[in-house]
């Protein structure tokens, strides 16, 4: 008989009252446990991928490799972070791509001004665009995936026309430096995100806004009956992650020295979704995990580099990521049918 | 009360008279931690329309699924006409000629009338193709017969409700139904098509077709129905004629209350004197009216009073509630909270103006399963407990700690997941959300509803401390001991609308039970008069 079938009917009045049995502690008795490895698992998955190449990879872990590794995975990072907030009040964002093509338009049109101008400018862009999805879902009632589907094709369309369809090179010195530049040896993009991730796990964790979006995405209802502003807070996570999307577009051009709104975060809103899940924030909301999306991120990153410098084409690597996502779903579906 | 109605049709004494069609015998059911249904036994005869009654929890949902192939029974058996039969699956209880008509309609919004008739078993031309022009005659010819002239062409989702549910209907009479399962179905009617429906059912009657009718509507039952089955707790309680019970007797099998042995012995946990109330209401409301909810709803809640709201299931006590505390739309109506009027009704609003509701289904619209207890307690105050948007650990873990020692709250630890905790503990979770906002009205709806025994007894006499220090409390409870015992006033509820008033010694099972049941008129008295007047 399937789970559903055995669930109580509505009617009875009186539910079984204990409630669950306490679950069961101990080393051995956790990993059988689905909710250990959703919590953890990708944070021991990584250190798997690491303690492999230590063993069977030259060159690899060298400050060299990480650097390139940590400034490839620093956009995806950020715009994950974003998508993380989203998904924790059930929702997903699959216009972060075309939000930082979009955000990629805006810069050489106001470059002229000085970097902060055409910086404000592109940031801001990620704002609209995170309010009209956040309007179209909370006071509109679209569902998030058709909502954001809209700018997923129409904002990169925007960003074509602001761009006259062309590539244009980035002079700029100071965009240029941002996307080079590195403070102890750190780059700064690797900075950014980092600084990034502890604010919105901060943000997350310890503030009123932070803890209303878990709860939005936790029951809604419940949040309602609560007085929370259930509309705002949706509103201002897509906001944010607008904002989140576009700053990752504006250090990816930064990076590749042009504006290419062309193909500037294709398949972005991809990768993001998948660090998410990988990360152990379960779709279903109510829980934002934010260093698991990181460190979900960082796994897909190092994945593709191990099986890249094995000499095995990038195919072999698609695989083994579809198979990471696999997992970290099943694990997720087995402890909600718990 | 064990009338002798109570002992099940035995098969000889049924097939001597009319021989049942479909007959459930000694059925259960039991889910994990719940008896849904224990030895059941129930027949349904031809050309009859049955009413199903009884409370939440009774098991009428249950037998219903059992009966359309939802649910296997755990023990006992169907029969149809006399053979013994067992549905796997829904559809092989359609097959046999079992049809029901769900509350909500449940057929395809955005095909066409004729298309959701025929769904499944569509005529076909010689190419094998849909014959849609036999299928729109076919529509018409057969939703004449029901009184309803509607385009065969139209899309389902532009009709009006009631005119979905007659589809539904025509549907389920046209695949050659002997039983039809009704559900609740006038309860999103308006008066005109519930006449057209009654229509229908005579028209079903002639046929020989049984109907099965649950509804919590009383004027309807006795207008309608020749038998009544009542259930309680998932036990058989009672068959018989209508005709030869009056309402009070009706009421009293469903709550389980005997109106000769009124005991009065102080089972629940409430103190036996009543409180000191205030002078002036704290909280009015004044014609609360929602679209087919509520009619007309005013009420005052006094200072250091238990008012009590009485009312059968789907009178409309949980939409008072949710329209006191600004979650639910409302076409007209006024609240004053101490002398101010509320213009802008959101739930938010309403907490500001110290309005808090406890929600009846505690699950859905109470708890947020993966946050830890203090989360949970918290969730409605951290605006308060914050500063620059940064939640203060500290004065959240006093908070905390003040709700769990005195509510007596039992988790591992504050952040243990609320999911995680029993019933009894959740509820007391959600009182601590509300109480920690120190409210000035509390509205509880159903608050000791499926808690264990210890929990509701320590539930009953916060209650009643609450009272005595202060709060205007709201109770709402299917329990009558808990009301009768809890409230110092009660106010009933029939219809959505008020129905009557009980203060002083008249707070008593008899006069509740009296006007619950609506006793002014006859049940012989089946004009159209005795409806509820909707206004």
């Amino acid at each position: 008989m399937t789970q559903a079938a055995v669930s109580p009917p509505v009617e009875p009045a009186q539910p079984a009252e204990p409630g669950k049995p306490a679950r069961s502690t101990g080393p051995l008795a956790r990993l059988r446990d689905p909710a250990w490895y959703q919590e953890y698992g990708v944070y021991v998955a990584v250190a798997v991928v690491l303690l492999f190449n230590a063993l069977f990879t030259d060159h690899f872990m060298t400050a060299d490799n990480f650097r390139t590794q940590l400034v490839q995975v620093a956009p995806i990072v950020i715009v994950a972070l974003g998508m993380a907030l989203v998904i924790g009040t059930e929702g997903v964002d699959l216009s972060v791509g075309s939000t930082m093509a979009l955000a990629a338009a805006f810069l050489p049109l106001y470059l002229g001004y000085g970097l902060v101008p055409a910086l404000v400018v592109s940031l801001l862009a990620g704002a609209v665009v995170g309010a009209v999805n956040g309007t179209l879902v909370s006071l509109i009632g679209l569902q998030p995936i058709v909502a954001t589907l809209a700018l997923f094709v129409g904002g990169r369309g925007l960003a074509l026309v602001m761009a006259d369809g062309q590539l244009k090179q980035i002079v700029n010195p100071d965009l240029l430096s941002l996307g080079t530049g590195s403070f102890l040896g750190v780059p700064l993009v690797v900075w950014i995100a980092g600084v990034l991730a502890v604010a919105v796990a901060f943000l997350v964790q310890r503030t009123t806004f932070g803890r209303q979006i878990v709860a939005v995405g936790g029951n809604r209802s419940a949040a309602a009956l609560a007085g929370l502003p259930v509309k705002r807070v949706l509103i201002g996570v897509y906001v944010l992650c607008g904002v989140l999307a576009a700053l990752a577009g504006v250090l990816a051009t930064a990076r590749l020295t042009a504006s290419d709104p062309s193909s500037l975060g294709t398949l972005m809103e991809l990768s993001a979704i998948t660090a998410v899940v990988v990360g152990g924030t379960p779709l279903n909301g109510g829980s934002i995990r934010v260093l698991g999306t990181v460190a979900g991120a960082l796994l897909m990153q190092l994945l593709r580099a191990t099986l890249v410098k094995h000499d095995l084409p990038d195919s072999t690597a698609q695989i083994a990521q579809a198979a990471i996502i696999i997992a970290a779903v099943y694990v997720a579906r087995e402890r909600r049918s718990r | 009360m064990a009338p002798p109605e109570a002992v099940p049709q035995a098969p000889e004494a049924a097939a001597s008279t009319a021989s049942p069609v479909l007959e459930a015998r000694s059925v259960s059911k039991r889910f994990p931690g719940v008896v849904a249904l224990d030895d059941v036994s129930f027949s349904l005869r031809a050309g009859e329309t049955h009413a199903l009654v009884g409370e939440n929890g009774a098991g009428k949902s249950t037998l219903i699924k059992v009966l359309t192939g939802v649910y296997r029974p755990d023990g006992g058996d169907l029969r149809m006409a006399g053979r013994p039969v067992r549905f796997a699956r829904p559809f092989e209880a359609q097959q046999a000629g079992i049809s029901t008509i769900y509350q909500e309609v449940n057929l395809v919004p955005l095909m066409s009338v004729a298309r959701n008739i025929f769904l499944g078993r569509e005529p076909r031309n010689r190419f094998g193709l849909i014959d849609f022009a036999r299928m729109h005659r076919e529509t018409t010819e057969l939703l004449d017969g029901f009184g309803v002239r509607v385009d065969p062409r139209r899309p389902l989702h532009t009709l009006g409700i009631g005119t979905q549910q007659m589809v539904a209907l025509a549907r389920a009479v046209s695949v050659n139904a002997q039983v039809v399962i009704m559900d609740e179905p006038t309860s999103s009617l308006e008066p005109r098509e519930v006449e057209t429906l009654f229509r229908v059912i005579e028209n079903l009657r002639g046929q020989g077709i049984a109907v099965l009718y649950v509804s919590h509507r009383m004027d309807e039952l006795y207008r309608i129905c020749d038998r009544v089955t009542v259930l309680r707790d998932g036990r058989h309680i009672h068959t018989g004629d209508l005709a030869d019970l009056d309402r009070m007797q009706l009421v009293s099998m469903m709550l389980g209350r005997d109106m000769a042995e009124v005991r009065r012995s102080g089972v629940t946990s409430f103190a036996a004197e009543g409180h000191e109330a205030a002078r002036t209401p704290v909280l009015t409301a004044t014609g609360l009216s929602s679209r087919h909810h509520l009619h007309d709803v005013s009420l005052s809640l006094y200072a250091g009073e238990v008012l009590g709201l009485g009312g059968l299931l789907g009178s409309g006590r949980s939409e008072t509630a949710k329209a006191l505390s600004g979650a639910l739309h409302l076409d007209a109506g006024e609240l004053t909270v101490d002398g101010t009027a509320l213009n802008r009704l959101t739930p938010a609003a309403a907490i500001r103006a110290g309005i808090s509701l406890l929600p009846e289904d505690r699950k859905a619209e109470g708890i947020v399963p993966g946050l830890s207890v203090r989360e949970n307690i918290v969730l409605a105050a951290m605006p308060r407990l914050s500063r620059a948007g940064v939640v203060s650990r500290a004065k959240q873990d006093r908070i905390v700690d003040i709700f769990m020692k005195r509510l007596r709250i039992k988790a591992s630890s504050p952040e243990q997941k609320v999911g995680e905790l029993s019933g009894g503990n959740q509820q007391k979770v959600l009182l601590a959300r509300w109480l920690c906002l120190e409210p000035k009205v509390l509205l509880l709806d159903e608050p000791t509803r499926g808690i264990d025994v210890g929990a509701k007894a320590e539930v009953q006499s916060l209650i009643d401390d609450l009272a005595r220090e202060g709060l205007a409390v709201l109770l709402i409870s299917s329990d009558i001991e808990e009301l009768i015992e809890g409230a110092d006033r009660i106010v009933v509820l029939r219809g959505g609308a008020v129905a009557g008033e009980l203060a002083g010694d008249d707070v008593a099972e008899d006069r509740l039970l009296e006007v619950l049941a609506d006793h002014a008129p006859a049940p012989e008295d089946k004009s159209p008069a005795a409806q509820e007047d909707p206004r």
